[in-house]
């Protein structure tokens, strides 16, 4: 394994540019995927945003005791899918829509808007027939007067939550073959410009596990290189486009973590591939 | 030690290599294959160290047969055969001692031998004083001992050699045949492929001769010395 580590280190030192070429070119390749997933990321935590606001308010009768209200808010609250749940009372919902409708304040009268139940639901469930089903179940309540979610509104945010997930994964699997094909083409030039090392060690009776490992090592080390240096190159893009463009969210350490492997993942599966048809060539 | 039993190969290009080819090297022998460029001569010794498979027949060496072999033995049967080629097959970016240490380090040998057995190499083929040079600054011969010290590193029982004198003059082909001789008489049989007939002549080794892959003589089954290698007569102009 010492030997093989030594191997892997020499190729980086006798062949500098072709290391520094493959190093830059898994870079890049990861980079458009990174920048694709930047975009990706902030696209998705637009709409978690949007989905955060997701909630069933049920209107309240009238004349209902505070004892009844209560008794719902609690067993409301105990519901696996619910993240809050609040009584809105009367004067509340005054205030609240004098607030926000300024200019109309006048228009308000105290006692003509209905005290409410809001429930916020946990993501993963606030797609329409979740919505619908949990707005159902509030409904027999006998002092809800009425209920609403914006059926219509979270049908379409539900769809382009759809839309968005479908193109990120047929996207981002594109860029990831693309990336994993010029990676593979890359350390196949690493192999071949070896190809005469590699007969020699066949001749004198190396096994092909044998000759193998450094070029995984090699594959892993460049794979992980590169990665850094494209994790690198997508926080820079970030600082810029924070600086000219929107105020974007960059990716977190352990989504970081799991670029950088990604890069040393496809570094040695390159890598392996490259060399196993190389040996099963010569 | 080499059993070669009605060996035929052909390749999908270029066609018929060698035909019912059947011969033996014995323990400590010295045999040289002789014949024409595209005789079969290489193919032969391809065959020797599993390069190449026959196409029908059955190759046995070291007591691996060509026929009942798995992969994982390969490079356990290369280890105890030395291999030299015309072109010296150097790793040129390392120095004479790195690429005979090349050798033990990739079957394993441990570290600390590493060394000693080197210098040890690098002396019976009298080259001690160049250890740290690379090869492109040694001459042809220089190049072709550093190849053979190789070879020796993982103390062979046969020596294949392809042509190791084809790009040698004079000079250094007798040095390397000395050589060959030297590591014949401690008991590693050689099998050497050449085309250099005064060569042959002058060694008196077993000589087998391929023409159009088959064995068309055998001084060892057939006696003597095939006419095709005896010395031409001079003609006198009257």
């Amino acid at each position: 394994m010492r030997l093989a580590f030594r191997e892997a280190l020499l190729a980086f030192r006798r062949a500098p540019m072709l290391s520094a070429l493959s190093i830059t070119t898994i870079a890049f390749s990861l980079f458009a995927f990174g920048l694709f997933g930047l975009v990706a990321l902030n696209i998705r935590n637009a709409l978690r945003e949007v989905e955060d606001r997701v909630e069933i308010r049920a209107f309240v009768a009238d004349g209902t005791g505070a004892e009844a209200t209560s008794a719902a808010l609690g067993d409301i609250g105990a519901f696996p899918e619910a993240a809050s749940v609040r009584l809105v009372t009367q004067a509340q919902a005054l205030d609240r829509a004098r607030r926000e409708l300024g200019e109309f304040s006048d228009v308000f009268e105290e006692g003509i808007l209905p005290a409410s139940i809001e429930l916020r639901l946990k993501p993963g469930f606030r797609d329409p027939a979740t919505v619908r089903a949990i707005a159902k179940r509030i409904e027999v309540y006998d002092f809800v007067d009425d209920i609403r979610f914006g059926e219509e509104w979270v049908e379409k945010l539900h769809r382009l939550r759809n839309i968005a997930t479908l193109a990120a994964a047929s996207l981002g699997l594109t860029f990831a073959v693309v990336a994993v094909i010029i990676i593979g083409s890359t350390i196949r030039m690493a192999v071949l410009a070896r190809a005469r090392e590699i007969a020699i060690m066949r001749l004198v009776g190396a096994t092909d596990g044998f000759i193998r490992a450094p070029f995984l090592i090699e594959g892993f080390l460049k794979g992980t290189l590169g990665g850094l240096l494209a994790l690198v190159l997508a926080w820079v893009a970030l600082v810029i486009i924070n600086r000219f463009v929107v105020q974007a969210t960059f990716f977190d350490q352990w989504m970081g973590a799991v670029g950088v492997l990604a890069g040393a993942c496809i570094g040695l599966a390159g890598s392996a591939l490259s060399v196993g048809r190389h040996l099963k060539r010569v | 030690m080499i059993r070669f039993s009605h060996v035929h190969k052909s390749f999908t290009r270029s066609g018929v290599a060698l035909q019912d080819v059947s011969f033996q090297v014995n323990k400590g022998e010295f045999v040289f294959i002789t014949g024409p460029s595209g005789a079969g001569k290489s193919t032969i010794l391809k065959l020797c160290f599993f390069e190449e498979l026959p196409t029908r027949g059955e190759v046995k060496v070291c007591g691996t047969s060509s026929v009942l072999y798995k992969p994982v033995e390969v490079p356990r049967l290369r280890r105890r055969l030395g291999i030299v080629f015309q072109d010296f097959r150097l790793l040129e970016d390392r120095s004479v001692e790195a690429n005979v240490a090349f050798a033990l380090e990739v079957t394993g040998t441990p570290a600390a031998q590493v060394s000693g057995r080197v210098s040890r190499l690098l002396t019976q083929v009298g080259l001690a004083a160049k250890a740290t040079a690379l090869p492109r600054e040694l001459s042809g011969g220089e190049q072709q001992r550093v190849a053979i010290a190789r070879a020796l590193a993982n103390d062979p029982v046969v020596l294949v050699a392809d042509e190791p004198t084809g790009n040698l003059d004079e000079r250094a082909t007798r040095g390397i045949f000395q050589l060959f001789r030297d590591i014949n008489a401690s008991g590693t049989a050689v099998l050497m492929a050449t085309h250099d007939l005064d060569l042959v002549r002058r060694s008196e080794c077993r000589t087998i001769e391929v023409t159009r892959g088959q064995i068309v003589f055998d001084s060892a089954a057939d006696g003597g010395m095939r006419p095709s290698l005896a010395r031409p007569a001079v003609e006198v102009d009257e």
